[in-house]
């Protein structure tokens, strides 16, 4: 064993010395890095829940609401995005998200808002490579999970309009210049900029809600609206598939926050537990608000304020208690739920699956409430020593605005780019026609 | 010969198709068809997205008979089809001109 003179110290020497009295000054000095199996079972586990989230989850989740000439371009986003997020997570990302070379607490550099190449082609990532208690290359794939499922969130914005090229095109730049820098930046470490500013954010409200959801606007505007939007009747073609995927992306949500602890403790309890909480309490708020405003309540209403739930406790999830997961859950709900039946009409721009009204809204406001909650005195883990709850507010203030303006802009330029070079949006035939043909020359039914 | 079309309620298809074989009527020919004259539709709402829904869900029924049978026929779906209520449905009756058999090429009276 490579390793034995260690082990032995470790196993028997050190707690002999521990008994004498005396310490080992080299052992007690420095607590090695050891590989937990409990930890990496885990979160071989989660890995596996979080990339169900999106094939098929959100896949199914998207197809149900549009309508059947179009089922199999939504799926067929989904997938893809699925295999060119990975092939680039290997390539760069990886390293541009996740390398630390040049990260220095409290200290603002280039490193702050985005890695390094060291890590490009995971280099360096062997098998006995470890991130806290896991081996790395758990850790990666993980982390890669949630670099899919971001963008894969955008499409619903644009949804039975857009070029498939295009659309490649415009997930390859975002997620290079939009997802990377942002999650670097709170999740990297110390030195990492949202990181060093003390922003909450446990497993992505900001990272992936908000970015996700600020971007599918940004694209919807700029996009245009669907042909006969908002007269035509467009009704959802198959909403057993839209709650089968609510189902899926709420049970692997538990994988998303839970596992976001990067360990199988307390901490991957309690985000286990305050996720199922808030995403029962949204999904009951929006459908009370439903059965209030609309006078009857909704399988569509019900699964997008689970959604919602799970939305908004994303970032408190490592932080708050029960009481404040039943508060975020319910605020979620019932704002989402105005967000989605409200604000579209209101200002009549097509975000067609409500990819802003559920994940930019919902993201804000737990990003938001995670201040409050994550304090003890709302029964929350506690915030850093001598940071008061209005503080810790204006912290996740920063970390929304930061996030909005950083993805609308990168979604603005990054779009205008691609149209300089290729027509973003399908012809009115193509349209017309419905993308799976125009686009893909197949049909989702042959009944 | 006349053809007998009758647009009616979908659920009313099993007693009217009843009805017609206790009248001697063989063959018949079965389309689902929307439509609407008085009856009114229905709103759906997905997401505050309100949805008029005009057409209504309907049977049509397409029944070809000699002459003799005509008024019977037309009397079997009418009491077979009736709920009370608007939206039951029409009967029209047309001229038919010739009529084939295709196995036997037999015409006419002796194909129904």
């Amino acid at each position: 064993m490579r390793n034995m003179g260690r082990v032995l110290a470790r196993c028997v020497i050190w707690p002999l010395s521990m008994y004498a009295g005396t310490v080992m000054a080299q052992e007690a000095a420095l607590p090695e890095v050891v590989l937990n199996s409990g930890d990496t079972a885990w979160m071989l586990t989660a890995t596996a829940l979080v990339l169900l989230m999106t094939i098929p989850g959100l896949a199914l989740f998207y197809a149900g609401m549009v309508r059947s000439k179009n089922v199999l371009s939504v799926m067929m986003q989904c997938f893809a995005i699925t295999a060119l997020i990975t092939v680039l997570w290997t390539v760069y990302g990886y390293s541009l998200a996740f390398d630390t070379t040049g990260m220095v607490e409290g200290t603002t550099n280039l490193n702050s808002f985005i890695g390094g190449f060291s890590k490009v082609f995971f280099a360096g990532v062997g098998r006995d490579s470890l991130v806290l208690a896991i081996p790395e290359s758990v850790y990666a794939t993980f982390q890669l999970t949630f670099a899919i499922i971001t963008p894969a969130l955008i499409v619903g914005a644009f949804a039975e309009r857009m070029r498939f090229g295009a659309l490649l095109a415009f997930i390859t730049g975002w997620f290079t210049l939009s997802y990377l820098p942002i999650a670097h930046m709170v999740w990297a470490g110390p030195g990492g900029f949202l990181w060093d500013l003390g922003v909450i954010d446990f497993a992505g409200g900001t990272v992936v809600h908000i970015n996700a959801g600020i971007a599918g606007l940004v694209a919807c505007l700029m996009l245009g609206k669907r042909k006969g939007f908002p007269t035509t009747a467009m009704p959802p073609h198959n909403l057993t598939y839209t709650l089968i995927g609510a189902s899926l992306l709420w049970v692997g949500w538990f994988g998303f926050n839970a596992g976001s602890a990067v360990a199988a403790n307390g901490s991957a309890g309690m985000a286990m537990l305050v996720t199922q909480i808030a995403t029962a309490a949204a999904a009951l708020a929006w459908m009370f608000a439903e059965w209030i405003v609309h006078r009857k309540p909704s399988v569509l209403g019900v699964a997008s304020g689970a959604v919602a739930g799970l939305v908004a406790i994303t970032p408190a999830s490592g932080s708050c208690g029960p009481g404040g997961a039943l508060v975020i859950g319910a605020v979620a709900g019932v704002v989402c739920f105005f967000a989605a039946t409200k604000l579209k009409r209101k200002f009549g721009y097509d975000d067609s699956l409500d990819v802003f009204g559920v994940h930019a809204v919902g993201g804000i406001v737990g990003a938001i409430l995670t201040g409050v909650f994550a304090s003890a005195a709302f029964g929350g883990a506690g915030l850093v020593e001598g940071v008061s709850v209005a503080s810790q507010l204006g912290k996740q203030t920063i970390g929304v605005v930061v996030t909005i303006a950083y993805s609308a802009l990168v979604s603005f330029v990054v779009l205008k780019v691609i149209s300089f070079v290729t027509p973003l949006r399908a012809s009115d035939e193509e349209e017309s026609q419905g993308l799976d043909l125009a686009l893909h020359n197949e049909r989702g039914y042959s009944l | 010969m006349k053809m007998i079309t009758a647009v009616i309620k979908p659920h009313k298809l099993e007693d009217v198709r009843e009805a017609l074989s206790d009248e001697g009527v063989t063959g018949i020919t079965v389309s689902e068809v929307k439509g609407y004259g008085r009856q009114k539709g229905h709103t759906e709402l997905y997401r505050g997205a309100e949805y008029s829904v005009e057409f209504l869900p309907k049977i049509r029924i397409e029944i070809a008979v000699t002459d003799d049978k005509v008024d019977g026929v037309m009397d079997a779906i009418a009491r077979a089809a009736s709920s009370g209520k608007i939206g039951d449905g029409k009967i029209f009756v047309t001229n038919l001109e010739k009529v084939m058999r295709i196995r036997t090429r037999e015409l006419d009276a002796d194909a129904l």
